[in-house]
Protein backbone atom coordinates (compact mmCIF):
# COMPACT_ATOMS: atom_id res chain seq x y z
CA UNK A 1 0.00 0.00 0.00
CA UNK A 2 1.60 3.15 1.15
CA UNK A 3 5.00 2.02 2.16
CA UNK A 4 6.68 5.00 3.08
CA UNK A 5 4.64 6.13 6.04
CA UNK A 6 4.12 2.25 7.40
CA UNK A 7 8.33 2.24 7.14
CA UNK A 8 8.02 5.28 9.30
CA UNK A 9 5.93 3.86 11.98
CA UNK A 10 8.10 0.47 11.58
CA UNK A 11 11.43 2.67 12.25
CA UNK A 12 9.16 4.19 15.32
CA UNK A 13 8.37 1.11 16.72
CA UNK A 14 11.90 -0.32 16.12
CA UNK A 15 13.18 2.29 18.80
CA UNK A 16 10.24 1.09 20.96
CA UNK A 17 12.59 -1.74 23.28
CA UNK A 18 9.44 -3.07 24.94
CA UNK A 19 7.29 -3.41 22.01
CA UNK A 20 10.47 -4.93 20.35
CA UNK A 21 11.21 -7.10 22.76
CA UNK A 22 7.61 -8.34 23.28
CA UNK A 23 7.47 -8.88 19.65
CA UNK A 24 10.74 -11.45 19.69
CA UNK A 25 9.41 -13.45 22.38
CA UNK A 26 6.39 -13.88 20.89
CA UNK A 27 7.88 -15.12 17.52
CA UNK A 28 9.79 -17.48 19.78
CA UNK A 29 6.87 -18.63 21.19
CA UNK A 30 4.36 -19.40 18.06
CA UNK A 31 7.71 -21.05 16.70
CA UNK A 32 8.08 -22.84 19.52
CA UNK A 33 4.76 -23.99 19.48
CA UNK A 34 4.70 -24.98 15.67
CA UNK A 35 7.85 -26.91 16.06
CA UNK A 36 8.29 -28.03 19.25
CA UNK A 37 6.12 -30.70 19.72
CA UNK A 38 7.27 -32.41 16.94
CA UNK A 39 10.93 -32.36 18.55
CA UNK A 40 9.67 -34.04 21.61
CA UNK A 41 9.70 -37.89 22.25
CA UNK A 42 6.21 -37.74 23.56
CA UNK A 43 3.09 -36.66 21.44
CA UNK A 44 -0.12 -34.48 23.51
CA UNK A 45 -2.28 -37.74 24.07
CA UNK A 46 0.76 -40.12 24.77
CA UNK A 47 0.07 -41.53 28.05
CA UNK A 48 3.35 -42.29 30.21
CA UNK A 49 1.98 -45.19 32.61
CA UNK A 50 5.17 -45.31 34.86
CA UNK A 51 5.22 -41.40 35.05
CA UNK A 52 2.07 -40.11 36.47
CA UNK A 53 1.58 -36.47 37.97
CA UNK A 54 5.62 -36.42 38.10
CA UNK A 55 6.82 -32.99 39.09
CA UNK A 56 9.36 -30.90 36.91
CA UNK A 57 12.67 -32.22 36.05
CA UNK A 58 12.06 -35.55 38.12
CA UNK A 59 11.27 -38.09 35.93
CA UNK A 60 13.24 -38.50 32.70
CA UNK A 61 12.06 -36.96 28.84
CA UNK A 62 9.42 -35.08 31.19
CA UNK A 63 11.50 -31.54 31.40
CA UNK A 64 8.11 -29.87 33.26
CA UNK A 65 6.59 -32.60 34.16
CA UNK A 66 3.63 -34.78 33.56
CA UNK A 67 -0.20 -34.71 34.13
CA UNK A 68 -2.58 -36.76 36.48
CA UNK A 69 -2.43 -39.36 33.23
CA UNK A 70 0.85 -39.01 32.41
CA UNK A 71 0.69 -36.69 29.44
CA UNK A 72 3.99 -34.76 29.41
CA UNK A 73 3.52 -31.31 30.46
CA UNK A 74 5.63 -29.39 28.29
CA UNK A 75 4.18 -30.84 24.99
CA UNK A 76 0.94 -30.33 25.78
CA UNK A 77 1.29 -26.60 27.15
CA UNK A 78 3.08 -26.16 23.20
CA UNK A 79 0.29 -27.69 21.47
CA UNK A 80 -2.28 -25.93 23.30
CA UNK A 81 -0.40 -22.73 22.93
CA UNK A 82 -0.73 -23.57 19.29
CA UNK A 83 -4.63 -24.35 19.19
CA UNK A 84 -5.34 -21.18 21.61
CA UNK A 85 -2.75 -19.09 18.85
CA UNK A 86 -4.24 -20.34 15.84
CA UNK A 87 -7.80 -19.81 17.09
CA UNK A 88 -7.11 -16.36 18.32
CA UNK A 89 -5.32 -15.44 14.90
CA UNK A 90 -8.40 -17.15 13.20
CA UNK A 91 -10.71 -15.20 14.99
CA UNK A 92 -9.19 -11.62 15.01
CA UNK A 93 -8.54 -11.78 11.05
CA UNK A 94 -12.53 -12.95 10.97
CA UNK A 95 -13.59 -10.13 13.21
CA UNK A 96 -11.17 -7.54 11.38
CA UNK A 97 -12.81 -8.28 7.78
CA UNK A 98 -15.92 -8.20 9.28
CA UNK A 99 -15.64 -5.61 11.09
CA UNK A 100 -13.93 -3.35 9.11
CA UNK A 101 -15.73 -4.10 6.15
CA UNK A 102 -19.35 -3.51 8.10
CA UNK A 103 -17.69 -0.42 9.76
CA UNK A 104 -16.64 1.39 7.07
CA UNK A 105 -19.54 0.75 4.37
CA UNK A 106 -21.84 2.35 7.23
CA UNK A 107 -19.80 5.10 8.18
CA UNK A 108 -19.56 5.71 4.70
CA UNK A 109 -23.42 5.78 3.67
CA UNK A 110 -24.59 7.90 6.70
CA UNK A 111 -27.80 8.37 6.95
CA UNK A 112 -30.50 5.24 7.54
CA UNK A 113 -28.25 3.10 6.16
CA UNK A 114 -25.77 3.80 8.93
CA UNK A 115 -28.50 3.24 11.72
CA UNK A 116 -29.68 -0.04 10.04
CA UNK A 117 -26.17 -1.33 10.00
CA UNK A 118 -25.60 -0.29 13.58
CA UNK A 119 -29.15 -1.23 15.28
CA UNK A 120 -27.69 -4.97 14.06
CA UNK A 121 -24.43 -4.28 15.76
CA UNK A 122 -26.14 -3.25 18.97
CA UNK A 123 -28.64 -6.27 18.82
CA UNK A 124 -25.89 -8.08 18.75
CA UNK A 125 -23.66 -6.51 21.53
CA UNK A 126 -26.83 -7.26 23.65
CA UNK A 127 -26.78 -10.96 23.68
CA UNK A 128 -24.92 -12.08 26.31
CA UNK A 129 -21.98 -14.29 25.16
CA UNK A 130 -21.52 -17.36 26.74
CA UNK A 131 -25.24 -18.16 26.55
CA UNK A 132 -24.76 -17.49 22.78
CA UNK A 133 -21.54 -20.02 22.61
CA UNK A 134 -23.36 -22.74 24.47
CA UNK A 135 -26.48 -22.40 22.17
CA UNK A 136 -24.15 -23.04 19.48
CA UNK A 137 -22.11 -26.07 20.40
CA UNK A 138 -25.67 -28.22 21.61
CA UNK A 139 -26.86 -27.06 18.26
CA UNK A 140 -23.54 -27.86 16.54
CA UNK A 141 -21.42 -29.93 18.69
CA UNK A 142 -18.05 -28.63 20.25
CA UNK A 143 -15.19 -28.81 18.08
CA UNK A 144 -12.97 -26.08 17.26
CA UNK A 145 -14.56 -24.35 14.20
CA UNK A 146 -17.74 -23.87 16.44
CA UNK A 147 -15.91 -22.00 18.93
CA UNK A 148 -13.61 -19.97 15.96
CA UNK A 149 -17.64 -19.03 14.64
CA UNK A 150 -19.42 -18.24 18.43
CA UNK A 151 -15.57 -15.77 19.15
CA UNK A 152 -15.64 -14.33 16.06
CA UNK A 153 -19.13 -13.31 15.49
CA UNK A 154 -18.79 -11.45 18.38
CA UNK A 155 -14.88 -9.95 17.76
CA UNK A 156 -16.26 -7.75 14.76
CA UNK A 157 -19.19 -5.80 16.80
CA UNK A 158 -15.78 -3.55 18.56
CA UNK A 159 -13.78 -3.33 15.65
CA UNK A 160 -17.05 -2.13 13.49
CA UNK A 161 -17.68 0.04 15.81
CA UNK A 162 -14.29 1.40 15.86
CA UNK A 163 -14.09 1.83 12.27
CA UNK A 164 -17.61 3.03 11.44
CA UNK A 165 -16.76 6.01 14.08
CA UNK A 166 -13.46 6.55 12.39
CA UNK A 167 -15.47 6.46 8.72
CA UNK A 168 -17.31 9.05 9.81
CA UNK A 169 -14.74 11.05 10.27
CA UNK A 170 -13.18 10.33 7.47
CA UNK A 171 -16.58 11.07 5.56
CA UNK A 172 -16.30 14.92 6.22
CA UNK A 173 -12.93 15.18 5.03
CA UNK A 174 -12.68 16.79 1.10
CA UNK A 175 -10.77 13.84 -0.37
CA UNK A 176 -13.89 11.62 -0.17
CA UNK A 177 -16.10 14.32 -1.78
CA UNK A 178 -13.45 14.83 -4.21
CA UNK A 179 -13.10 10.90 -5.11
CA UNK A 180 -17.01 11.42 -5.30
CA UNK A 181 -17.24 13.94 -8.05
CA UNK A 182 -14.06 12.15 -9.41
CA UNK A 183 -16.46 9.56 -10.21
CA UNK A 184 -15.24 6.66 -8.15
CA UNK A 185 -18.01 4.00 -7.34
CA UNK A 186 -18.80 3.37 -3.39
CA UNK A 187 -17.06 0.49 -3.20
CA UNK A 188 -13.44 1.81 -4.43
CA UNK A 189 -13.52 4.83 -2.21
CA UNK A 190 -14.40 2.66 0.93
CA UNK A 191 -11.73 0.54 -0.23
CA UNK A 192 -9.01 3.07 -1.53
CA UNK A 193 -10.00 6.16 0.79
CA UNK A 194 -11.70 5.02 3.98
CA UNK A 195 -9.82 1.72 4.69
CA UNK A 196 -6.55 2.73 3.91
CA UNK A 197 -6.65 5.71 6.50
CA UNK A 198 -8.43 3.93 9.06
CA UNK A 199 -5.98 0.83 8.86
CA UNK A 200 -3.56 2.48 12.02
CA UNK A 201 -6.48 2.58 14.66
CA UNK A 202 -7.16 -1.12 13.13
CA UNK A 203 -3.92 -2.84 13.57
CA UNK A 204 -3.90 -1.70 17.41
CA UNK A 205 -7.18 -2.44 18.15
CA UNK A 206 -6.63 -6.19 16.42
CA UNK A 207 -3.34 -6.79 18.15
CA UNK A 208 -4.90 -5.71 21.45
CA UNK A 209 -8.32 -8.23 20.17
CA UNK A 210 -5.65 -11.23 19.71
CA UNK A 211 -5.46 -11.36 23.77
CA UNK A 212 -8.41 -10.91 24.57
CA UNK A 213 -9.97 -13.61 22.48
CA UNK A 214 -6.84 -15.94 23.63
CA UNK A 215 -8.40 -15.04 26.88
CA UNK A 216 -12.26 -15.84 26.17
CA UNK A 217 -11.22 -18.96 24.50
CA UNK A 218 -9.19 -19.78 28.03
CA UNK A 219 -12.39 -19.27 29.74
CA UNK A 220 -14.65 -21.01 27.43
CA UNK A 221 -12.61 -23.66 27.58
CA UNK A 222 -12.21 -23.48 31.58
CA UNK A 223 -15.68 -23.67 31.54
CA UNK A 224 -15.93 -26.77 29.66
CA UNK A 225 -17.81 -25.86 26.58
CA UNK A 226 -14.52 -24.91 24.07
CA UNK A 227 -11.47 -27.13 23.08
CA UNK A 228 -12.27 -30.70 23.99
CA UNK A 229 -9.72 -33.47 25.63
CA UNK A 230 -7.82 -34.79 24.31
CA UNK A 231 -7.26 -31.99 22.54
CA UNK A 232 -4.97 -29.03 24.31
CA UNK A 233 -5.54 -24.96 24.34
CA UNK A 234 -4.27 -23.08 27.37
CA UNK A 235 -7.66 -23.04 28.76
CA UNK A 236 -8.50 -26.60 29.24
CA UNK A 237 -4.76 -26.59 30.79
CA UNK A 238 -5.25 -24.27 33.01
CA UNK A 239 -8.60 -26.24 34.25
CA UNK A 240 -7.10 -29.27 34.51
CA UNK A 241 -4.76 -27.54 36.64
CA UNK A 242 -6.73 -26.15 38.47
CA UNK A 243 -8.43 -29.32 39.94
CA UNK A 244 -5.07 -30.37 40.89
CA UNK A 245 -3.72 -27.67 42.52
CA UNK A 246 -2.92 -28.54 45.71
CA UNK A 247 -1.20 -31.84 44.60
CA UNK A 248 0.61 -30.82 41.71
CA UNK A 249 0.72 -27.45 41.07
CA UNK A 250 3.12 -27.15 37.92
CA UNK A 251 0.09 -28.33 36.35
CA UNK A 252 -1.75 -25.41 36.80
CA UNK A 253 1.55 -23.02 37.02
CA UNK A 254 3.15 -23.79 33.35
CA UNK A 255 0.11 -23.14 31.36
CA UNK A 256 -1.17 -19.93 33.28
CA UNK A 257 2.76 -18.31 32.83
CA UNK A 258 2.09 -19.43 29.15
CA UNK A 259 -1.13 -17.61 29.05
CA UNK A 260 0.14 -14.92 31.26
CA UNK A 261 3.78 -14.29 28.66
CA UNK A 262 1.82 -14.19 25.29
CA UNK A 263 -1.47 -11.80 26.69
CA UNK A 264 1.36 -9.40 27.75
CA UNK A 265 3.65 -9.53 24.74
CA UNK A 266 0.52 -8.60 22.98
CA UNK A 267 -0.07 -6.10 25.08
CA UNK A 268 2.67 -4.46 24.89
CA UNK A 269 2.96 -4.57 21.19
CA UNK A 270 -0.26 -3.65 20.52
CA UNK A 271 0.46 -0.05 23.03
CA UNK A 272 3.97 0.32 20.84
CA UNK A 273 2.27 -0.40 17.64
CA UNK A 274 -0.43 2.45 18.66
CA UNK A 275 2.22 5.23 19.59
CA UNK A 276 4.09 4.20 16.61
CA UNK A 277 1.23 4.67 14.32
CA UNK A 278 -0.41 7.64 16.08
CA UNK A 279 1.81 10.69 15.12
CA UNK A 280 1.38 9.58 11.69
CA UNK A 281 -1.51 12.17 11.06
CA UNK A 282 0.48 15.23 11.31
CA UNK B 1 -25.94 29.51 -27.34
CA UNK B 2 -27.64 26.72 -24.97
CA UNK B 3 -26.77 26.71 -21.74
CA UNK B 4 -23.96 23.52 -20.28
CA UNK B 5 -25.19 24.05 -17.06
CA UNK B 6 -28.61 25.45 -15.69
CA UNK B 7 -30.15 26.52 -12.40
CA UNK B 8 -33.63 27.17 -11.96
CA UNK B 9 -34.68 28.32 -8.80
CA UNK B 10 -32.71 26.00 -6.49
CA UNK B 11 -33.59 26.30 -3.02
CA UNK B 12 -31.16 24.49 -0.55
CA UNK B 13 -33.06 24.02 2.94
CA UNK B 14 -31.21 22.28 5.64
CA UNK B 15 -33.30 20.53 8.76
CA UNK B 16 -32.00 22.35 11.81
CA UNK B 17 -33.66 24.23 14.25
CA UNK B 18 -34.09 26.71 13.16
CA UNK B 19 -33.96 25.23 9.76
CA UNK B 20 -31.35 27.25 7.69
CA UNK B 21 -32.44 28.43 3.83
CA UNK B 22 -28.60 28.51 2.40
CA UNK B 23 -29.82 28.94 -0.89
CA UNK B 24 -32.79 30.75 -1.93
CA UNK B 25 -34.65 30.32 -5.41
CA UNK B 26 -31.18 31.13 -7.52
CA UNK B 27 -31.37 30.90 -11.22
CA UNK B 28 -27.60 30.94 -12.99
CA UNK B 29 -26.54 29.05 -15.87
CA UNK B 30 -23.48 28.66 -17.39
CA UNK B 31 -22.81 28.08 -21.07
CA UNK B 32 -20.02 26.00 -23.00
CA UNK B 33 -16.64 27.19 -22.65
CA UNK B 34 -18.05 30.14 -20.20
CA UNK B 35 -16.26 31.29 -17.07
CA UNK B 36 -18.80 32.30 -14.81
CA UNK B 37 -17.42 34.00 -11.22
CA UNK B 38 -20.18 33.84 -8.07
CA UNK B 39 -18.50 36.21 -5.27
CA UNK B 40 -20.13 37.25 -1.92
CA UNK B 41 -19.33 37.47 1.51
CA UNK B 42 -19.01 33.92 3.66
CA UNK B 43 -22.41 32.25 4.79
CA UNK B 44 -23.99 33.86 1.39
CA UNK B 45 -24.63 30.17 -0.02
CA UNK B 46 -22.00 30.09 -2.46
CA UNK B 47 -20.77 26.73 -2.09
CA UNK B 48 -23.33 25.37 -0.69
CA UNK B 49 -24.77 25.93 -4.62
CA UNK B 50 -22.14 23.89 -5.86
CA UNK B 51 -22.10 21.51 -4.13
CA UNK B 52 -26.25 21.03 -4.42
CA UNK B 53 -25.20 20.67 -8.20
CA UNK B 54 -23.06 17.99 -7.38
CA UNK B 55 -25.07 15.83 -5.00
CA UNK B 56 -22.58 16.36 -2.17
CA UNK B 57 -24.84 18.00 0.57
CA UNK B 58 -24.81 17.99 3.97
CA UNK B 59 -27.04 14.38 4.44
CA UNK B 60 -29.83 17.16 7.13
CA UNK B 61 -29.56 19.47 3.22
CA UNK B 62 -32.34 19.52 0.75
CA UNK B 63 -32.30 20.81 -2.88
CA UNK B 64 -35.43 22.06 -4.39
CA UNK B 65 -35.57 23.35 -8.04
CA UNK B 66 -34.33 22.49 -10.91
CA UNK B 67 -30.38 22.16 -12.06
CA UNK B 68 -29.98 21.08 -15.62
CA UNK B 69 -26.82 19.67 -17.19
CA UNK B 70 -26.80 19.48 -20.40
CA UNK B 71 -30.62 18.88 -20.75
CA UNK B 72 -30.86 16.20 -17.86
CA UNK B 73 -31.97 16.94 -14.65
CA UNK B 74 -29.75 16.41 -11.71
CA UNK B 75 -31.67 16.78 -8.68
CA UNK B 76 -34.54 14.61 -7.40
CA UNK B 77 -35.01 10.95 -6.16
CA UNK B 78 -31.99 8.45 -6.88
CA UNK B 79 -28.75 9.73 -6.72
CA UNK B 80 -29.13 11.35 -10.60
CA UNK B 81 -25.87 13.29 -9.99
CA UNK B 82 -24.14 10.61 -9.73
CA UNK B 83 -24.13 10.16 -13.74
CA UNK B 84 -22.40 13.66 -14.10
CA UNK B 85 -19.54 13.28 -12.01
CA UNK B 86 -16.73 13.12 -13.38
CA UNK B 87 -16.92 13.43 -16.97
CA UNK B 88 -19.58 16.06 -17.00
CA UNK B 89 -18.42 18.35 -13.73
CA UNK B 90 -14.74 18.48 -11.96
CA UNK B 91 -14.49 19.94 -8.86
CA UNK B 92 -11.51 21.89 -7.13
CA UNK B 93 -12.26 22.00 -3.47
CA UNK B 94 -10.68 25.02 -1.38
CA UNK B 95 -8.22 22.92 0.50
CA UNK B 96 -6.20 21.08 -1.70
CA UNK B 97 -4.33 19.16 1.56
CA UNK B 98 -8.18 17.76 2.44
CA UNK B 99 -8.92 16.65 -1.17
CA UNK B 100 -5.96 13.87 -1.99
CA UNK B 101 -5.84 10.85 0.22
CA UNK B 102 -3.08 11.39 2.93
CA UNK B 103 -1.87 7.46 2.19
CA UNK B 104 -1.62 7.15 -1.27
CA UNK B 105 0.60 8.35 -3.86
CA UNK B 106 -0.43 11.07 -6.02
CA UNK B 107 0.37 9.14 -9.12
CA UNK B 108 -2.48 6.50 -8.12
CA UNK B 109 -4.88 8.62 -7.02
CA UNK B 110 -4.98 10.48 -10.82
CA UNK B 111 -4.41 7.38 -12.28
CA UNK B 112 -7.31 6.09 -9.85
CA UNK B 113 -9.43 8.59 -11.54
CA UNK B 114 -8.75 8.40 -15.39
CA UNK B 115 -9.18 4.61 -15.40
CA UNK B 116 -12.83 4.78 -13.18
CA UNK B 117 -14.03 7.59 -16.09
CA UNK B 118 -12.16 7.01 -19.02
CA UNK B 119 -11.53 3.25 -19.01
CA UNK B 120 -8.12 3.85 -19.62
CA UNK B 121 -5.91 0.37 -18.53
CA UNK B 122 -3.11 0.44 -15.78
CA UNK B 123 -0.35 2.20 -18.50
CA UNK B 124 -2.55 4.61 -20.01
CA UNK B 125 -3.14 5.68 -16.58
CA UNK B 126 -0.11 6.31 -15.74
CA UNK B 127 0.81 7.68 -18.52
CA UNK B 128 -1.68 9.64 -18.53
CA UNK B 129 -1.28 10.81 -14.58
CA UNK B 130 2.21 12.20 -15.82
CA UNK B 131 0.33 14.19 -18.78
CA UNK B 132 -1.94 16.13 -16.60
CA UNK B 133 0.56 17.09 -14.12
CA UNK B 134 2.67 18.66 -16.92
CA UNK B 135 -0.70 19.82 -17.88
CA UNK B 136 -0.41 21.60 -14.56
CA UNK B 137 2.64 22.64 -14.82
CA UNK B 138 4.32 20.78 -12.08
CA UNK B 139 7.83 20.36 -12.54
CA UNK B 140 9.52 16.86 -11.74
CA UNK B 141 6.35 15.17 -12.79
CA UNK B 142 7.93 11.92 -12.90
CA UNK B 143 9.22 12.44 -9.22
CA UNK B 144 6.05 13.97 -7.65
CA UNK B 145 4.03 11.18 -8.86
CA UNK B 146 5.88 8.49 -6.10
CA UNK B 147 5.33 11.16 -3.73
CA UNK B 148 2.51 11.26 -0.94
CA UNK B 149 0.59 14.53 -0.74
CA UNK B 150 2.05 16.10 2.95
CA UNK B 151 5.51 15.43 0.37
CA UNK B 152 4.16 18.68 -1.38
CA UNK B 153 4.07 22.07 -0.60
CA UNK B 154 0.35 23.74 -0.57
CA UNK B 155 0.42 25.47 -4.65
CA UNK B 156 1.66 21.98 -5.53
CA UNK B 157 -0.89 20.23 -3.65
CA UNK B 158 -3.39 22.50 -4.90
CA UNK B 159 -1.93 21.98 -8.74
CA UNK B 160 -2.29 18.08 -8.32
CA UNK B 161 -6.16 19.02 -6.82
CA UNK B 162 -6.56 20.70 -10.52
CA UNK B 163 -5.01 17.90 -12.02
CA UNK B 164 -7.24 15.53 -10.27
CA UNK B 165 -10.54 17.15 -11.24
CA UNK B 166 -8.91 17.40 -14.74
CA UNK B 167 -8.26 13.82 -14.69
CA UNK B 168 -12.23 13.00 -15.61
CA UNK B 169 -11.75 15.73 -18.63
CA UNK B 170 -15.26 17.37 -17.15
CA UNK B 171 -16.79 19.76 -19.15
CA UNK B 172 -17.49 22.01 -16.64
CA UNK B 173 -15.13 22.76 -13.56
CA UNK B 174 -16.47 24.03 -10.35
CA UNK B 175 -14.08 25.39 -8.14
CA UNK B 176 -14.59 26.70 -4.62
CA UNK B 177 -12.23 29.04 -3.63
CA UNK B 178 -8.85 27.33 -5.10
CA UNK B 179 -6.96 30.03 -3.62
CA UNK B 180 -8.07 30.99 -0.40
CA UNK B 181 -5.33 28.27 1.31
CA UNK B 182 -2.94 29.83 -0.43
CA UNK B 183 -0.78 32.98 -0.11
CA UNK B 184 -0.75 35.77 -2.65
CA UNK B 185 1.73 34.99 -5.26
CA UNK B 186 0.48 31.87 -5.07
CA UNK B 187 -2.72 32.56 -5.80
CA UNK B 188 -1.81 33.90 -8.99
CA UNK B 189 -0.24 31.58 -10.55
CA UNK B 190 -2.88 29.26 -9.66
CA UNK B 191 -6.17 31.50 -11.23
CA UNK B 192 -3.78 31.53 -14.05
CA UNK B 193 -3.51 28.35 -14.81
CA UNK B 194 -7.04 28.13 -14.02
CA UNK B 195 -7.90 29.83 -16.70
CA UNK B 196 -5.55 28.84 -19.13
CA UNK B 197 -6.70 24.92 -18.85
CA UNK B 198 -10.60 26.22 -19.07
CA UNK B 199 -9.29 27.34 -22.61
CA UNK B 200 -7.00 24.36 -23.47
CA UNK B 201 -9.31 22.43 -22.37
CA UNK B 202 -12.54 23.97 -23.64
CA UNK B 203 -14.14 23.83 -20.37
CA UNK B 204 -16.69 25.92 -18.88
CA UNK B 205 -15.60 26.95 -15.48
CA UNK B 206 -17.47 28.14 -12.62
CA UNK B 207 -15.91 29.82 -9.64
CA UNK B 208 -16.32 30.97 -6.32
CA UNK B 209 -14.04 33.63 -5.17
CA UNK B 210 -13.83 36.44 -2.61
CA UNK B 211 -11.08 38.27 -4.96
CA UNK B 212 -13.14 40.61 -6.96
CA UNK B 213 -9.38 41.77 -8.51
CA UNK B 214 -9.21 38.70 -10.12
CA UNK B 215 -12.50 37.80 -11.49
CA UNK B 216 -12.11 40.71 -14.31
CA UNK B 217 -9.43 38.85 -15.48
CA UNK B 218 -10.83 35.64 -15.60
CA UNK B 219 -14.46 35.14 -15.60
CA UNK B 220 -16.74 36.59 -18.34
CA UNK B 221 -19.47 36.79 -16.18
CA UNK B 222 -19.81 37.80 -12.36
CA UNK B 223 -22.86 36.42 -10.12
CA UNK B 224 -23.15 38.02 -6.56
CA UNK B 225 -24.85 36.14 -4.19
CA UNK B 226 -26.13 37.35 -0.37
CA UNK B 227 -27.73 35.39 2.12
CA UNK B 228 -28.50 32.92 0.14
CA UNK B 229 -29.75 34.97 -2.80
CA UNK B 230 -28.52 35.53 -6.41
CA UNK B 231 -28.55 39.72 -6.49
CA UNK B 232 -26.84 40.54 -9.46
CA UNK B 233 -25.56 38.97 -12.66
CA UNK B 234 -23.64 41.01 -15.12
CA UNK B 235 -21.05 40.48 -17.73
CA UNK B 236 -17.64 41.22 -15.96
CA UNK B 237 -16.93 44.44 -17.63
CA UNK B 238 -19.89 45.99 -16.97
CA UNK B 239 -19.75 44.85 -13.60
CA UNK B 240 -16.83 46.49 -12.33
CA UNK B 241 -17.51 49.66 -14.18
CA UNK B 242 -20.68 50.44 -12.35
CA UNK B 243 -22.65 47.69 -10.53
CA UNK B 244 -26.19 47.94 -10.17
CA UNK B 245 -27.62 46.54 -6.98
CA UNK B 246 -26.32 48.21 -3.85
CA UNK B 247 -24.51 45.23 -2.42
CA UNK B 248 -22.70 44.70 -5.78
CA UNK B 249 -21.28 48.06 -4.94
CA UNK B 250 -20.68 47.67 -0.94
CA UNK B 251 -18.56 44.66 -1.94
CA UNK B 252 -16.42 46.75 -4.71
CA UNK B 253 -15.79 49.36 -2.49
CA UNK B 254 -14.84 47.00 0.42
CA UNK B 255 -11.40 45.93 -1.82
CA UNK B 256 -8.78 47.84 -0.40
CA UNK B 257 -6.81 49.77 -2.38
CA UNK B 258 -3.39 51.98 -1.71
CA UNK B 259 -5.64 54.91 -2.51
CA UNK B 260 -7.68 54.32 0.71
CA UNK B 261 -4.83 53.63 3.01
CA UNK B 262 -2.97 57.04 2.17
Amino acid sequence: MSGGLWREALGALRDDRLAMTSAALLGVIAFAALVGPSLIDYREDEIDWSNMAAPPFEAEGHWLGTDRLGRDLLVRTLFGLRVSLAIALAATLVSLVIGVAWGALAGFRRGRTDALMMRFVDVLYSLPQVFFVIILTVVFGRSPLTLLVAIGAFGWLTMARIVRGQALALREREFVDAAIVGGSGTLRIVGRHIVPNLLGPVIVYATLTLPQVILVESFLSFLGIGIQEPLASLGNLIADGAAEMETAPWMLAVPAACLMLVVFCFNFLGDGLRDALDPRDR
Amino acid sequence: MTALLAVRSLTVDFAASPPVRAVDSVDLSVAERESVAIVGESGSGKSQLLHACTGLLAPNGRATGSVRFDGMELLGPGNRAAAVRGRGIGFVFQDASGSLTPHRRVGDQLAEIASATRGLDRDASRIESRRLLDCVHLPDAGQRLREYPHELSGGMRQRVAIALALAARPRLLFADEPTTALDVTVQAEILALLAGLCREFGMALLLVTHDLGVVASLADRIAVMNAGRLVETAAAADFLRGPKHPYSASLLAAVPTLAGLQ
